[in-house]
């Protein structure tokens, strides 16, 4: 049976869903203009609001990038008076300054809103114990998915992140149903699950995002934890997680139509693409009060997939497959480190965690993945470690195009990820 | 079946190669009071396996796998050499004539011989050849 939270606005088709997006569209037009950046850039495109009277007006205005929401640090980008913000995210600072999210009291009801859809579209409802093992600081996945799980009714441990045992314990003893974490978590757990021989029995649902993964993962994932894996989407400039969520179908994620105005992008050249060409994914929000955006450059790889899902919702974007920021170039071969994952997981002999490492030597860059040995594949002979070795290489070659040097190393021995993984290590210079 | 009291075990560990994780296996089976009577590292592209005939390989396998090594059991089996020119050539013909593979092979020089331990492809066959070629094993208990 198909459940809906907001069954009418799911499910807006044709004339009636135009209509509202353009009227949201051109409300986040006029919200915009409190914000300096888009006057300025409004006012040397020569955009005027009357301008946009149809939805694909909304090629002629500007894109934002993650650089421009760091340059307005801290509230450059609030379009409403400090005191009308009730909540403020900042993302973590990896690569720069942080960014910086604020919300209305209206913002956060539109989020636990689409938390709610999302929640109710994988089938969970009153009576589901739900354990949000993400970080509830600063990281909107902990406070987003909460408020939204509450407000369908569920029972919620925040048991945010860490503590693999004690999570496991708290699963098993409270009977907990569904699981919210990032896949590799969710891979860590399923290990220590595994070392403390313990049951996860009661586990049917895994709610997992944050960062890319393969399908044989989710097998894997599903496989190992005996959960239904859906793959969520979203990041903190569009909210946070909730954005694009999988239904049942579990074939490419519904972005939700009345809430995000969806463009795909050749990301070298700005050009938009149709549909099941990949490229960048461009959001527009139609319902931000404090932080309104148009057209935000995720750095996310996906493409538009055709409408017509049986579950009666429109449309979908394919699984994302990386970042166009985190994709290497390999001696001129493009390469995700989801397919590196993905190869890895097909191959019984060695573990599911990697590391990679790229070199330049001699002018050419050099890939190094570094996998662990299987624990219960290791035959004591030499020999049959150099057929493992010389296995993955020829599968990563098969998949990637691309010569590669691998490393066995001792099982256990690589970095467990809780948060967002970072098993590329690049150290060309001047990349 | 009376070859198998020549069949030794020897552990195998996997070993990354880089410093110290040989001092991290000889440390944990001197906490065990594990005597080590041979053994060799073999070395590929970044790892490697260490191989070690010791005195009481249950007991290392489970001291090693508990601190998080891999470890295997690989059979084995020892030859007793004379310690003079010719001694290695008398076993390696007997083997050869036998048309039996030695996968790999570590000596080490005792007090009254010298000991080739040997990794063939047939182990039975092995222990036959040298039976009948004149050559003497060693029995496991004189090890374990």
């Amino acid at each position: 049976m198909v459940m809906f939270w907001d069954e009418k606005i799911e499910t807006l088709k044709g004339k009636d869903l135009e209509q509202l997006q353009l009227k949201r569209l051109k409300w986040t037009l006029s919200q915009v203009r409190n914000v300096g950046f888009y006057q300025q850039k409004l006012k040397e495109a020569g955009i005027r609001t009357a301008d946009i009277l149809k939805l694909d007006d909304i090629r002629k205005l500007p894109f934002t990038r993650k650089q421009d929401l760091r340059d307005g640090y801290p509230f450059g980008f609030f379009a409403v008076p400090l005191s009308q913000v009730v909540r403020i995210h900042t993302t973590s600072g990896t690569t720069g300054k942080p960014t910086v999210v604020g919300y209305t009291r209206r913002d956060l009801e539109s989020w636990a809103e689409l938390i709610a859809r999302n929640l109710t579209m994988v089938g969970l409802k009153e009576g589901d114990i739900f354990q949000n093992m993400v970080n509830y600081g600063m990281f909107t996945g902990g406070l987003g998915f909460h408020y939204g799980a509450e407000k369908i009714g569920l029972t919620v441990i925040p048991s945010a992140t860490g503590n693999t045992r004690r999570q496991i314990e708290m699963i098993q003893d409270f009977g907990v149903t569904a699981i919210h974490c990032t896949p590799s978590y969710a891979m860590h757990l399923a290990e220590v699950a595994e070392e403390m021989q313990a049951e996860l029995s009661t586990l049917r649902t895994g709610l997992f995002g944050a960062e890319p993964w393969s399908d044989a993962m989710r097998e894997e994932l599903e496989h190992r934890l005996g959960v239904t894996a859906f793959d969520s989407y979203g990041l903190s400039e569009l909210f946070g997680p909730g954005v694009a969520f999988e239904c049942p179908e579990r074939d490419g994620l519904h972005i939700w139509h009345d809430s995000y105005l969806v463009e795909i992008i050749d990301p070298a050249s700005g050009e938009v693409l149709g549909p099941g060409e990949r490229g960048e994914l461009v959001v527009t929000p139609l319902v931000k009060e404090a932080m309104p955006l148009l057209r935000y450059r995720t750095g996310d790889i996906t493409m538009l997939l055709p409408d017509g899902c049986p579950c009666g919702r429109a449309r979908k974007i394919a699984r994302i497959t990386g970042r166009s920021d985190d994709m290497l170039v390999i001696r001129g071969i493009n390469v995700f480190p989801s397919q590196i994952e993905h190869v890895l997981l097909r191959i019984p002999e060695v573990g599911n965690q990697f590391m990679v490492y790229v070199d330049r030597v001699n002018h050419l860059d050099e890939m190094t993945i570094e996998v662990e040995i299987n624990r219960a594949h290791f035959s004591g002979e030499l020999a049959d470690l150099a057929r493992i070795q010389k296995k993955v290489v020829r599968e990563l070659r098969d998949t990637l195009e691309l010569r590669t040097t691998v490393k066995l190393v001792e099982p256990g021995s690589l970095p467990r990820f809780e948060g967002k993984a970072k098993r590329v290590i690049d150290r060309r210079e001047g990349v | 079946m009376e070859h198998k009291k020549y069949v030794i075990r020897q552990i195998s560990v996997f070993s990354e190669n880089k410093p110290g994780r040989l001092a991290a296996i000889a440390k944990a089976l001197q906490e065990e009071g594990i005597n080590i009577l041979a053994f060799s590292i073999a070395e590929a592209d970044g790892f490697g396996v260490v191989r070690a005939l010791v005195d009481k390989p249950q007991k290392a396998y489970e001291k090693l796998s508990g601190i998080g090594f891999n470890v295997a059991f690989t059979d084995v089996i020892a030859v007793q050499m004379k310690d003079v020119p010719g001694g290695l050539y008398e076993i390696a013909r007997i083997l050869g004539e036998g048309k039996i593979n030695i996968e790999y092979s570590y000596a080490y020089s005792g007090k009254d011989a010298a000991v080739l331990i040997l990794r063939v492809d047939n182990v039975d066959a092995a222990i036959s050849a040298i039976r009948n070629g004149g050559g003497t094993l060693l029995e496991s208990s004189l090890f374990q």
